[in-house]
């Protein structure tokens, strides 16, 4: 690996990023509980009634998934823009979007995947039926990288706003809704004994598509709200 | 030099557009509201009763124009934003700005309506169809647009943030269209064409065309309107600007 | 005429469907006006206070 190029550039990246999240790794456990709680709401809002949790169980993990996602988003640039590294990128010579895709799949390892892996334990508080819990896993494995990539763009055009909070919200959910329509509508498919692999190879498609042009418009959507 | 691209370049000094603006800003709102007024004889008097709907069918001389101006609306912004991203023209990032209200407005107007009509046709105030949900979510995109312009300090990188999120909203704009034919939706099908013969009856589609030229009218209106006042505020400190301001009591210049 | 005022049933929905488009279209129109005249008086305030600034 030629020091300079850009492989290494992107290598060095990941390794800054996963460090920086290793050292505060007690934060990365907040959308953890985040989500856990939410899930937990359920049961005391609509009552502990099985068949009714089990019905909205998959939309339910879903939502949660999504909402604990939305709320980490916005440290996917915040420590580097405090910092100046996040300038440094712009401005270095290597393709910015290269770089912001090994930013996204970090912030996607270290927020998604954990999720993920608790999913089925929150499959088990809500009584999700188990045959439907590999279908939930492959579409939130669908789902929540291409809401990192979306996130991303947004999470760029707000960059440096000091309460983007909401306006990240209401800006990411629009563009979110196809996502959730089609995976949490995989899992209920399976629930009900559909077929359910076409919800799922939609979802596959604008990952896809999306891991090429996100990473893209977010460069572009960085050097806009830098300058 | 070809005089259209002159009356274009021309157009680009805030000045001069501000007056042209004003010029025929008093002509649109007045073909508006003759074409309106037209329009909404045809749609309540002349219009027969639908067989099957009665009279609530007339909702839509109102449901349908801001339908399509809705979408009018998104594609002016997010063409003005693309000229304004790609060319840095100064001009498109106000157009672009100025046509967000208004079209969402459009959109609340078509959501509310689509309601009202709704409930008498379908039995329901709302259903999560296809059709339904997209124009939601189109609701939702333009505020999003108009929500990031007005977060951002420098106006510039305000309107030029806001109209690359329109860009990439733009995909919505197909699905709300083709909804009614890719899914199966509680919404019927369109029944007026650009091409071909529509399948409505001719009492019924004049009133329809007339509102949807008002509309599409008075939408021009609007952002010219908007845009005027957008100018003020970007180039309170040039001389133009000052000169049109009420006469100061101190004579200091 | 009664009949064309109740629409034969559906006067609620077809009239307040027009009274949203009225409503809501006029204040689309008007929001420019007031916008305007705030902005001339915010820009003639700030002219003021950058003169007596000067001056003092």
């Amino acid at each position: 690996m030629k020091p300079g190029s850009t492989s290494s550039a992107c290598l060095a990246l990941l390794r800054r990023d996963l460090l920086l999240v290793w050292r505060r790794r007690g934060d990365a456990l907040n959308p953890l509980l985040f989500a856990i709680i939410v899930v937990a709401l359920f049961p005391f809002a609509l009552g502990p009634e099985s068949a009714v949790l089990s019905r909205i169980a998959a939309g339910t993990i879903f939502v949660a998934v999504l909402l604990s996602m939305l709320l980490s988003l916005d440290a996917l640039f915040r420590s580097d823009l405090e910092d100046g590294s996040l300038e440094q990128l712009v401005v270095s010579p290597h393709p910015l979007a290269m770089l912001l895709g090994c930013k996204i799949f970090i912030h996607w390892m270290t927020t998604a995947l954990p999720l993920i892996v608790i999913a089925p334990l929150l499959a088990q508080l809500l009584q999700l039926p188990a045959p439907v819990l590999p279908v939930l896993l492959a579409a939130l494995a669908l789902a929540t990288p291409l809401l990192s990539l979306i996130g991303a763009v947004c999470v760029a055009l707000t960059v440096g706003m000091r309460r983007s909070g909401m306006l990240l919200t209401l800006l990411v959910l629009p563009l979110i809704v196809p996502a959730l329509i089609f995976g949490a509508g995989a899992c209920n498919a399976a629930q009900n004994g559909f077929a359910y692999s076409a919800p799922l190879l939609w979802l596959a498609a604008w990952l896809v598509l999306a891991s090429i042009l996100a990473p893209l418009a977010a460069a572009a959507a960085l050097k806009i709200s830098l300058t | 030099m070809n005089p259209l691209v002159l009356w274009f370049h021309k157009l680009g000094s805030p000045p001069y557009f501000y007056r042209f603006a004003g010029r025929w800003l008093p002509w649109l709102y007045a073909i508006t509201l003759i074409a309106a007024a037209v329009g909404f004889y045809g749609a309540l008097f002349t219009a027969p009763a639908d067989y099957q709907q009665g009279d609530s069918f007339r909702i839509m001389y109102v449901h349908v124009p801001c339908a399509w101006m809705g979408l009018f609306a998104y594609l002016f912004m997010a063409a003005n934003g693309f000229v304004a991203l790609v060319w840095r023209i100064k001009l498109s990032e106000t157009l672009a700005m100025a046509s967000a209200p208004v079209g969402a407005a459009f959109t609340f107007i078509t959501l509310v309506t689509g309601s009202l009509w709704g409930k008498p046709t379908w039995g329901t105030w709302w259903t999560w169809d296809a059709r339904l949900t997209s124009e939601l979510v189109l609701l939702f995109l333009y505020f999003g647009v108009i929500g990031l312009y007005h977060a951002i300090e420098d106006r510039r990188q305000a309107a030029r943030a806001a109209a690359f999120l329109a860009l990439v909203g733009i995909v919505n704009l197909p699905i709300v269209h083709y909804s009614v034919i890719w899914w199966n939706t509680l919404h019927q099908a369109q029944t007026v064409s650009l091409i071909g013969p529509s399948k409505i009856a001719p009492s019924m589609l004049w009133p329809l065309l007339v509102l949807a030229f008002a509309t599409h009218v008075y939408f021009f209106a609007s952002v010219l309107a908007r845009s005027r006042v957008a100018l003020l505020e970007l180039e309170s400190g040039k001389d133009w600007v000052r000169a049109l301001l009420p006469a100061p009591e101190d004579a200091h210049v | 005429m009664s009949d064309f005022f109740a629409m034969h049933g559906y006067a609620f929905y077809v009239w307040s469907a027009y009274a949203v488009f009225a409503v809501v279209l006029i204040a689309d129109a008007l929001a420019p006006v007031f916008a305007r005249r705030r902005a001339l008086r915010d820009i003639t305030a700030r002219l003021r206070r950058a003169a007596s600034r000067k001056t003092s």
